[in-house]
């Protein structure tokens, strides 16, 4: 196959794009971009190559970045991307999705917001808000942010959400009504006899399954979990890991019994590797048994962590597999995560790692 | 009650608008009589830029400043004629 892979860095300081034949062997860096802000999320439309940037700034609020030459320029827009006046303002964009002609932004605190004109203007999808369980909705370590949005390949009016700490989401309705989707999933954090909720789980990431939108895989703050039902009903997955602990996790391109994870030490150990040796663990039956992937990784004094978005496959055969970590370095595997090599360094803190493969 | 002539107060810009919005003129004089007319002037002229300004409760946003007189001033503060109004990022960073 001829063409180039994108890899699409959101860091503390910027975007970042490296950039690759579809041999992916040498890398091209680029950046930063977006006035060096904090960009939480990274995303190309798969149709046009059409970069967008999700972020915040300490000074400028919230924006979403729009880019239509590659990365070399940018402009920004948060036009109509606010709640209510009186109402806590939106601080930081986190998360981006595109599908079905419309790109969605989810915010903190937590919100969604979709726009209809490439991200030129947003409207609030307000049903979320109108939950009922919204009041209790408290945050995680980095907020009350929405960070994982997932939308149905083929249903314009599903979409799936994860909040940190409120848990997962559904709206079958393109967002007028949503519906808590959480059980099976534990919250340690809260009182004996008390931790299975119906909301307020402290979901890490959520994604679907290539080819099969009933099929959802969630990295939760307490433990690893596949659902075949659309989230109604979830199975721990964690037996075989070494740490019930972690933020990203990664599906495979085709095949929906294949996943990528990146499990951490544990949220009182530090949230750094396991044993200070950096792995990539690997499931190919959904979850029923895991291998770690360390060849090529650093199997000693390994103290970084790999943040919620930060992990990503790429769409060649065999899929290439990309993390970043919170210090800086990108690692990329493209033998579908077996061996591994670093090929960025000295960056920001990552905080989004997403591909985009442009066929010749 | 406003006054019915034009009140041209003299607006300085922060560095960064250069890159957020190319062409920007970082000094100019606008017709206001609060800080919200002139942040609705500024909003006119390059869409945008009040979102860089203010959040939307609406207030000036935590991490701008801006200044008449040496003194910090809110979107509902009154500005005489003549007045230099400075729009400027506080230190913030990390």
């Amino acid at each position: 196959m001829t063409g180039t892979v994108q890899v699409l860095l959101g860091t503390k300081k910027g975007v970042f794009i490296l950039e690759s034949d579809a041999a992916r062997v040498a890398w091209d860096l680029r950046g930063p971009y977006c006035e060096t802000w904090p960009i939480n999320h990274v995303i190309a439309d798969p149709a046009t190559g059409a970069l967008y940037g999700a972020g915040g700034n300490a000074w400028f609020g919230p924006a979403v970045w729009r880019s239509t030459d590659g990365g070399t320029t940018w402009t920004h827009s948060s036009r109509g991307l606010a709640y209510a006046a009186g109402e806590e303002p939106v601080a930081s964009v986190w998360s981006l999705a595109m599908g079905h002609g419309r790109l969605y932004a989810g915010v903190e605190p937590a919100g969604l917001f979709v726009s209809d004109d490439d991200g030129e203007t947003w409207s609030h999808v307000e049903g979320l808000q109108n939950t009922p369980s919204r009041p209790e909705w408290n945050p995680g370590g980095a907020g009350l942010i929405l960070h994982s949005l997932v939308l149905h390949p083929d249903d314009p009016k599903q979409i799936w959400v994860g909040i940190s700490a409120a848990g997962v989401f559904h709206t079958a309705d393109g967002g007028a009504t949503w519906e808590p989707r959480n059980r099976g999933t534990r919250a340690d954090f809260m009182p004996e006899g008390q931790n299975y909720p119906e909301h307020g789980q402290c979901v890490h990431c959520l994604v679907m399954a290539p080819g099969r939108p009933a099929r959802l895989y969630q990295q939760n703050h307490c433990g690893m979990y596949r659902s075949d039902d659309g989230g109604r009903s979830w199975a721990s997955v964690e037996e075989g890991l070494p740490s019930s602990f972690g933020f990203p996790a990664a599906v495979h391109p085709r095949d929906p019994e294949r996943l990528f994870l990146v499990p951490l030490n544990g949220d009182t150990a530090g949230r750094y590797m396991p044993d200070a040796k950096a792995a990539v663990w690997r499931t190919d039956d959904g979850g029923g048994a895991w291998t770690a992937a360390r060849e090529g990784l650093p199997q000693q004094n390994a103290f970084f962590n790999v943040l919620r978005q930060a992990l990503a496959t790429d769409r060649l055969a065999p899929a290439g597999v990309y993390f970043g970590t919170g210090s800086g370095e990108v690692y990329a595997s493209r033998d579908e995560g077996a061996a591994w090599k670093r090929i960025a360094e000295h960056l920001p803190t990552i905080s989004s790692v997403e591909t985009f493969v442009a066929t010749v | 009650m406003r006054d019915a002539l034009p009140r041209p107060v003299c607006a300085r810009l922060p560095a960064l608008f250069d890159a957020l919005f190319p062409g920007v003129e970082r000094r100019l004089e606008v017709e206001a009589a609060t800080v919200a007319e002139l942040v609705d002037a500024l909003e006119a002229r390059w869409p945008g830029m009040r979102d860089r300004i203010c959040d939307s409760r609406p207030e000036i946003r935590k991490h701008i400043n801006v200044f008449v007189d040496g003194r910090r001033v809110r979107l509902d503060t009154p500005l005489a004629p003549g007045a230099d109004v400075f729009i400027l990022t506080a230190i913030s960073g990390g």
